[in-house]
C-alpha cells in the first residue's frame, strides 16, 4: 500500500500546473449558465482543447493525452486549484463520452468526440420528465418508427435538463416499445437542441440563472445514425453513465479540497469571530481529505479490474453531504455578509450550488436505496 | 500509487477473524469484566502465537518487523470481536518503544512478543488511567518523554465493562525516550484505536442489517421500512469514508512524515464519529433487546463510547487538525 506518484505521474501534474498557472482567466468569468457566461466557457473550452487539456483521459486520437485514470485525478486536483472555472462541457464529457467509447459506432465516435472535446459542440444531458424523477424508469416520452425516413419521431417533454438553455445538442432516453414496461423498450437517442419541432424553455434556477430547461417534442425527427446503442437496450446502456456520474467524474476531488482550503483560510481571516465553528472547520478539512483517499482507493481497484457499481451511490451520498456542509460553514463565518452574493469568495452562489448536489444525479433517498438493498444486502419490499 | 491491501495482509485478517470468531470472544470479554481473565488470557496467548503481539517489534528483536498498516489491519479486527485486555498497550505502544535505540528494557521483547509479559500504560494526559492494570505484568507512566514505574492506585468502572482502569501514581524513572519516539508511540496507540472504531462500527452494521432482516413487524421485516434503510446506509457511508483515513495515517506513521500527527487525528476524529453513528443506529435497530445485557450488541456499543475518549478525545484531534492545516488562525487553539 502506497501513495507514492512515479516520475512520469509527477511530470504530467507539473506539465498541467503549469499550463494551467500561464492559462487560468485571472479574473473569474460571469455566471455559467448566463449568455455571456457561456460563451465565455465554451471559449475556455477551446483553449483548454489547444492546449490539450480539455479531455486529458481520452485517446490521443480525439484530442486527449490518453491519461490513465490517477493522471486525471492529479489534473482535475490542479484544475480546482488553479481556480480554473467551471466548464460547460462536463455533463458531456462525464455521461455523453464513456457512453460513446463503450457504445458508439465509429462513425458516432468521429463525429461527436472531437467537436465535444473542443467545446463546438456543448451537450445536455435530458433525462427527467415531469413525472418521472427519481423514478426514471416511469418515463413517457415517445419514439415512434418512421420507417419512410429511416429513423424515429419524438414526442413528449423533458425537464431539468442541465445547460440546455446554451448548449447545442441533447442525449436521452425515450420509450420506443409501447408495450415494454419500465427498464425495457427504452432507446438512446442523440440530437440538436434547434431540431424542428423540439421547443427549449430554460428554467431559472435559485441562482437566478436558466441552469436547466425543459424541453417539449412534437415530432422530433432522429435518423438511425443518431441512436446510441441498439433500439430497446436505451436503459442498460445510459446506465454506465448514471455510475460515472455518482461515482467518479463529476465531482473530483480536487473541487472539495481547493473549497476546505478557501474554507480555511476564511477559518484564519474570521475564526476569532465565531470561535465556536471550530469543530466543524475541522470535520470539513477532514472530509474532503477523505474524499480524496477514496477517490484514489476507487482508482486502485478500478485499475486492477474492478468496478464500482453500487458503491458509487455511497459516494454520491458524501460528497453532495459534505459540500453542502462545507458551505454552511463558510456562511456562518461569514456572519451577517453570508448572503451577499456579491461578496468577496462567493460563498452564497457556491452554497446555493451546493444544495442542488443531494437532489440531482439521482436524489440522495434513492441512493440510500441503493446502498441499502445492493450493498447491505436489506430486503427490497415495500416502500 | 496503489492504496489498498495487499494480499498477504487481507489474508492476515482473516486468520485474526477466524481466531476471533472460534475461541468466542465476546464471552471472554463478559468474564474479563466479571473479573475472571482466564479465558482472555487464553485468547490472548492465542492471538500472540498468530504473531499479533510481534508484529510492531523490530525483527532484530526477534520480532516481524511489520508496519502501522499491520496494525491497522489487525486492530480493525479486534474492533469487530471484543478481545479484552491491554492490546493497545501491549501490542502497539510497548513494541515502538521498546523497538529503538537507547531505550529502556522495561520489558523482554521475547516475552512481550510471546505474550508473556502484558504491559500497561497511563500516559496523561491523553490516557490518564492505565488499562488492566490488575491483569498486566508490568504496569508503566509515560510521562512525556519519560518511562516511570506506576503505583496502582484505586479500580475505576467504564462503561464498557470490559475495560477495566486503574488511577496510577508515577514512581521511579525508568528511563527516557526521544521526543520523537514518545509521540510516534501516542499517535500509533491512537490509530490502533481509531482502527478498533472502525471494526466495532463495522460489526455493529453487520449486527443491525442481519437484525432487521429477520424481526418482523406490522407483517414484514423491519429492513423494509425506508427509515431504518436510510439510517443504515448513512452508517455505511461514515465508516467507508473513515477508512482510507487511516490507512492513510498508517502510511504517514510509517514514513515518520510531518503530517503523521495530523493524519492519525483526522483518522481517530473520522472513525470515532463513525462508530458513534453505528453504534446509536444499531442500537436504535435492535430496539428494546439491544439495550440488555443479555444481548451482545451492548458490548460494542459501550466500546465506542469508552473508545472515543480513549488516546485524545475528538476535541483534542480536532485541535491537532487544525493546528496543522490552519497554523495562522487567530483562535481554535484548544491543547
Amino acid at each position: 500500500m502506497n501513495l507514492d506518484l512515479g516520475e512520469s505521474e509527477l511530470a504530467f501534474r507539473d506539465k498541467a500546473r503549469a499550463w494551467l498557472r500561464a492559462h487560468v482567466p485571472a479574473e473569474p468569468l460571469p455566471p455559467t449558465d448566463s449568455a455571456e457566461g457561456f460563451a465565455a466557457r465554451r471559449a475556455w473550452e477551446a483553449e483548454l482543447a489547444a492546449g490539450r487539456w480539455s479531455v486529458v483521459s481520452w485517446p490521443e486520437q480525439f484530442g486527449g493525452r490518453g491519461a490513465t485514470l490517477l493522471e486525471w485525478v492529479l489534473f482535475e486536483e490542479e484544475y480546482y486549484r488553479a481556480g480554473a472555472p467551471v466548464r460547460v462541457a462536463q455533463n458531456g464529457i462525464s455521461l455523453l463520452a464513456p457512453i460513446l467509447f463503450a457504445h458508439g459506432t465509429p462513425q458516432q465516435q468521429q463525429r461527436c468526440l472531437p467537436r465535444l472535446a473542443d467545446g463546438t459542440e456543448i451537450w445536455a444531458q435530458c433525462w427527467s420528465e415531469p413525472e418521472a424523477g427519481s423514478d426514471l424508469a416511469s418515463l413517457r416520452s415517445t419514439a415512434v418508427r418512421d420507417e419512410a425516413r429511416g429513423g424515429w419521431l419524438l414526442s413528449g417533454a423533458k425537464t431539468w435538463s442541465s445547460r440546455a438553455a446554451f448548449a447545442d445538442r441533447g442525449f436521452g432516453l425515450f420509450r420506443s416499445d409501447p408495450e415494454a414496461r419500465r427498464h425495457s423498450g427504452l432507446t438512446y437517442f442523440l440530437f440538436p437542441l434547434d431540431a424542428e419541432g423540439l421547443t427549449v424553455r430554460p428554467i431559472p434556477q435559485l441562482d437566478g440563472n436558466p441552469g436547466f430547461a425543459e424541453l417539449f417534442f412534437d415530432e422530433v425527427f432522429v435518423p438511425d445514425e443518431d441512436v446510441l446503442g441498439a433500439p430497446g437496450d436505451g436503459w442498460r446502456v445510459a446506465m454506465s453513465t448514471a455510475g460515472n456520474e455518482r461515482g467518479l467524474s463529476l465531482r473530483s476531488p480536487g473541487r472539495f479540497c481547493a473549497a476546505a482550503d478557501r474554507l480555511l483560510h476564511l477559518w484564519c481571516e474570521r475564526g476569532a469571530s465565531l470561535p465556536e465553528a471550530r469543530d466543524r472547520v475541522a470535520d470539513a478539512w477532514i472530509a474532503a481529505e477523505a474524499y480524496r483517499l477514496y477517490t484514489f482507493g476507487t482508482v486502485t481497484k478500478l485499475a486492477e479490474g474492478g468496478e464500482v457499481g453500487a458503491e458509487g451511490s455511497v459516494n454520491k451520498l458524501f460528497w453532495s453531504q459534505l459540500d453542502v456542509g462545507l458551505h454552511e460553514t463558510a456562511l456562518e463565518l461569514l456572519g451577517p455578509e453570508a448572503e451577499l452574493r456579491d461578496a468577496e469568495g462567493a460563498w452564497a452562489d457556491g452554497y446555493l450550488f451546493s444544495l442542488g448536489g443531494p437532489i440531482y444525479a439521482g436524489t440522495n433517498e434513492i441512493q440510500r436505496n441503493i446502498v441499502a438493498e445492493r450493498l447491505l444486502g436489506l430486503p427490497r419490499g415495500t416502500r | 500509487m496503489r492504496f489498498a491491501l495487499t494480499e498477504e495482509q487481507r489474508a492476515f485478517a482473516e486468520s485474526l477473524d477466524d481466531l476471533l470468531t472460534a475461541a468466542e470472544a465476546p464471552a471472554a470479554a463478559r468474564a474479563w469484566g466479571a473479573g475472571d481473565t482466564g479465558p482472555g488470557l487464553r485468547l490472548w496467548g492465542r492471538l500472540a502465537r498468530l504473531g499479533l503481539h510481534a508484529l510492531r517489534l523490530p525483527e532484530e528483536y526477534g520480532g516481524l518487523g511489520a508496519g502501522p498498516v499491520e496494525t491497522v489491519v489487525a486492530f480493525e479486527r479486534l474492533g469487530r470481536h471484543p478481545a479484552p485486555g491491554p492490546y493497545v498497550e501491549s501490542a502497539v505502544v510497548a513494541p515502538v518503544l521498546l523497538g529503538v535505540a537507547g531505550a529502556p528494557r522495561f520489558a523482554s521483547p521475547d516475552a512481550l512478543a510471546e505474550g508473556r509479559e502484558i504491559v500497561t500504560f497511563a500516559a496523561p494526559p491523553w490516557t490518564p488511567l492505565a488499562l488492566d492494570a490488575e491483569a498486566a505484568s508490568r504496569v508503566l507512566v509515560l510521562d512525556g518523554h519519560t518511562l516511570r514505574e506506576a503505583e496502582v492506585g484505586a479500580g475505576r468502572r467504564s462503561v464498557d465493562a470490559s475495560r477495566r482502569l486503574h488511577e496510577v501514581a508515577a514512581r521511579g524513572e525508568l528511563g527516557g525516550v526521544t521526543a520523537r519516539t514518545a509521540a510516534a508511540a501516542l499517535d500509533e496507540a491512537a490509530l490502533a484505536c481509531a482502527a478498533v472504531l472502525l471494526g466495532a462500527g463495522r460489526r455493529l452494521l453487520a449486527e443491525a442489517v442481519s437484525y432487521a432482516g429477520v424481526r418482523r413487524q406490522f407483517g414484514r421485516a423491519i429492513g423494509e421500512y425506508q427509515a431504518l434503510k436510510h439510517a443504515l446506509a448513512d452508517v455505511r457511508v461514515g465508516l467507508d469514508f473513515a477508512e482510507p483515513l487511516l490507512y492513510r495515517a498508517a502510511l504517514s506513521l510509517g514514513e515518520e512524515a510531518p503530517e503523521a500527527a495530523r493524519d492519525v487525528s483526522a483518522a481517530k476524529v473520522a472513525a470515532a464519529g463513525a462508530a458513534h453513528r453505528a453504534a446509536r443506529t444499531a442500537l436504535q435497530v435492535h430496539g428494546a433487546v439491544g439495550y440488555t445485557l443479555e444481548h451482545d450488541l451492548g458490548m460494542w456499543v459501550t466500546k465506542v463510547r469508552a473508545l472515543m475518549g480513549a488516546w485524545g478525545t475528538p476535541a483534542v484531534h480536532r485541535s491537532r487538525v487544525l493546528a496543522a492545516v490552519a497554523p495562522d488562525a487567530a483562535v481554535g487553539r484548544r491543547d
